[in-house]
């Protein structure tokens, strides 16, 4: 009996811990970092386990001998010996020395001053129940622009994050970059980081703020520095109004109060822009993936996928005009 | 005149490296935030506030020092081992000076962590 379970367990073992181990790699690991300040936090977390781990084992050594019967007890001077050295010194040592090398680490885990380049691309990004606007700057000759919930940066470039928050406490993180900084009314809190290598990364609100907080993350996608151009410029201009029966249905049942899609509609600043909203991964801040149904379905009801959203419920409008609304935004490239 | 009396015969004693660790504690993190929020207007640089931390530093450290001295020798310079419970007036001072010895130790230790930020800490977060 005993011999099967064991070798059940054996069998299943590596099964185990891979599936432990896949949850390690991915867009939202701190632990498969993509950035140079994720690196050193990761540094420090494999420092630290190993360091623990051969703690944790000369502990449980220690403990295995003292249960192992009674062959030779230890004289009372060795005992306080023990004590004195394994007990007070080692530890007072080994955490001075930790705390040297954490706090060590600080200042470039949390460069506030970007110190290592002149000056860094400045991002505005503000937390708003439960989405985020991003501000990019103007930058060698094209002008700055609006975005929302999806975040580009250039490869190998330090940039820098002014941090906002529009109504309560939200908290940025994108964990395959950098550790989080939060976001508080009243104030503006500097971040800045260094993406490594190009992919897609996800950022989740890392501080609760809300029924929707679950719902409110970005998506963060480094790219090459001329793709990154090229993005910035088709951002910076805007669209030509079309005509469609969308675009006429899309300011006729006042989207264009709150949302602006620059170029056709004028400036509205309440809701995210939706500028180039066919661009995103996703609709209603990194909740549903973006297909025209699942925008159908946002538009439809706000509050049946995100509770609480701050956008109203438009269940009112007949369904194919709900349609042909989708099929203008999906145009928005 | 002596400068340290003979015999402390008071429990206030026991409580000076703690104290110290408190002082020293709450002086750094007080006056870097002053200095910080100030910033541009104090007429001293990070550097030179940096240097004025660890010479405190290194104050609380001797004070520490010399409260444990006081303390061992309290105890006797260790003639006897604890554990010092009986119900006299010389176990009593023997207990009191131990326990004293070993609060500055972890006292010491305490202002050494402390100063660890103050030494490799970079500037103010704006
Ligand atoms: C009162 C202002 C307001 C009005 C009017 C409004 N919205 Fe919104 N909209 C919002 C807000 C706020 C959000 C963000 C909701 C969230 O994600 O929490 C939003 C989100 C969205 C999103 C998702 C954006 C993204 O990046 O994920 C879409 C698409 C959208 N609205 C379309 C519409 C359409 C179409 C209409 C008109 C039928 C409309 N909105 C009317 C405020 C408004
Ligand atoms: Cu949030």
């Amino acid at each position: 009996m005993t011999n099967c379970s064991k070798r059940k367990i054996s069998g299943h073992l590596p099964i185990a811990v891979s599936l432990v181990l896949a949850g390690c790699t991915g867009s939202q690991s701190t632990l498969d970092p993509a950035g140079q300040e994720a690196a050193e936090v990761h540094h420090l977390f494999v420092v630290m386990v190993i360091g623990g781990g051969f703690i944790w084992l000369a502990v449980i050594g220690l403990l295995l001998h003292s249960c192992r019967g009674q062959r030779q007890t230890w004289s009372e001077e060795g005992a306080g010996r023990l004590i004195a050295w394994g007990g007070v010194a080692f530890p007072g040592v080994v955490l001075f020395a930790l705390l040297v090398y954490a706090v060590w680490l600080m200042p470039s885990v949390r460069p506030w001053l970007a110190r290592t380049v002149p000056e860094p691309t400045q991002i505005e990004v503000t937390g708003e129940q439960f989405w985020w606007r991003i501000r990019y700057p103007a930058e060698d000759g094209v002008a700055g622009f609006e975005t929302s919930n999806e975040l580009r940066l250039p490869v190998g470039e330090r940039v820098a994050f002014s941090l906002r928050a529009a109504d309560v406490i939200h908290s940025f993180w994108i964990p395959s970059l950098g550790g989080k900084m939060d976001m508080i009314p009243g104030r503006t809190n500097v971040l800045s980081l260094l993406p490594t290598r190009t992919g897609v990364f996800k950022a989740p609100c890392a501080e609760f703020c809300g029924t929707s907080h679950t719902y409110m993350a970005f998506s963060v996608v480094v790219m090459e520095r001329e793709a990154y151009d090229d993005w910035r410029r088709k951002q910076a201009s805007g669209h030509q109004p079309e005509g469609s029966e969308g675009e006429r249905l899309f300011i006729h049942h006042g989207c264009a109060a709150c949302h602006s899609v620059r170029g056709t509609t004028p400036v509205a600043a309440l809701g995210p822009d939706l500028t180039h909203f066919a661009e995103r991964e996703t609709v209603g801040a990194g909740t549903l993936a973006n297909t025209r149904e699942n925008v159908g379905r946002f538009i439809r009801d706000p509050s049946a996928i995100k509770p609480g959203a701050q956008m109203p419920a438009f269940d009112m409008v007949p369904q194919g005009e709900i349609a042909a609304i989708s099929e203008f935004l999906a145009g928005l490239r | 005149m002596r400068l340290f009396p003979k015999e402390v015969e008071s429990l206030w004693t026991l409580f000076t490296g703690p104290s110290i660790w408190a002082a020293h504690f709450l002086g750094c993190s007080i006056a870097v935030a002053v200095y910080c929020e100030k910033a541009g207007e104090a007429p001293i640089t990070f550097a030179q506030m940096r240097l004025f931390l660890v010479l405190i530093t290194l104050l609380a450290l001797a004070g520490i020092v010399l409260s444990a001295w006081l303390a061992w020798r309290q105890w006797g310079f260790g003639s006897g081992d604890p554990p010092h419970d009986a119900p006299t007036r010389e176990d009593r001072l023997l207990f009191q000076g131990f326990a004293t010895l070993l609060l500055s130790g972890l006292s010491f230790v305490a202002v050494l962590f402390v100063a660890v930020p103050l030494v490799l800490i970079e500037a103010c977060q704006p």
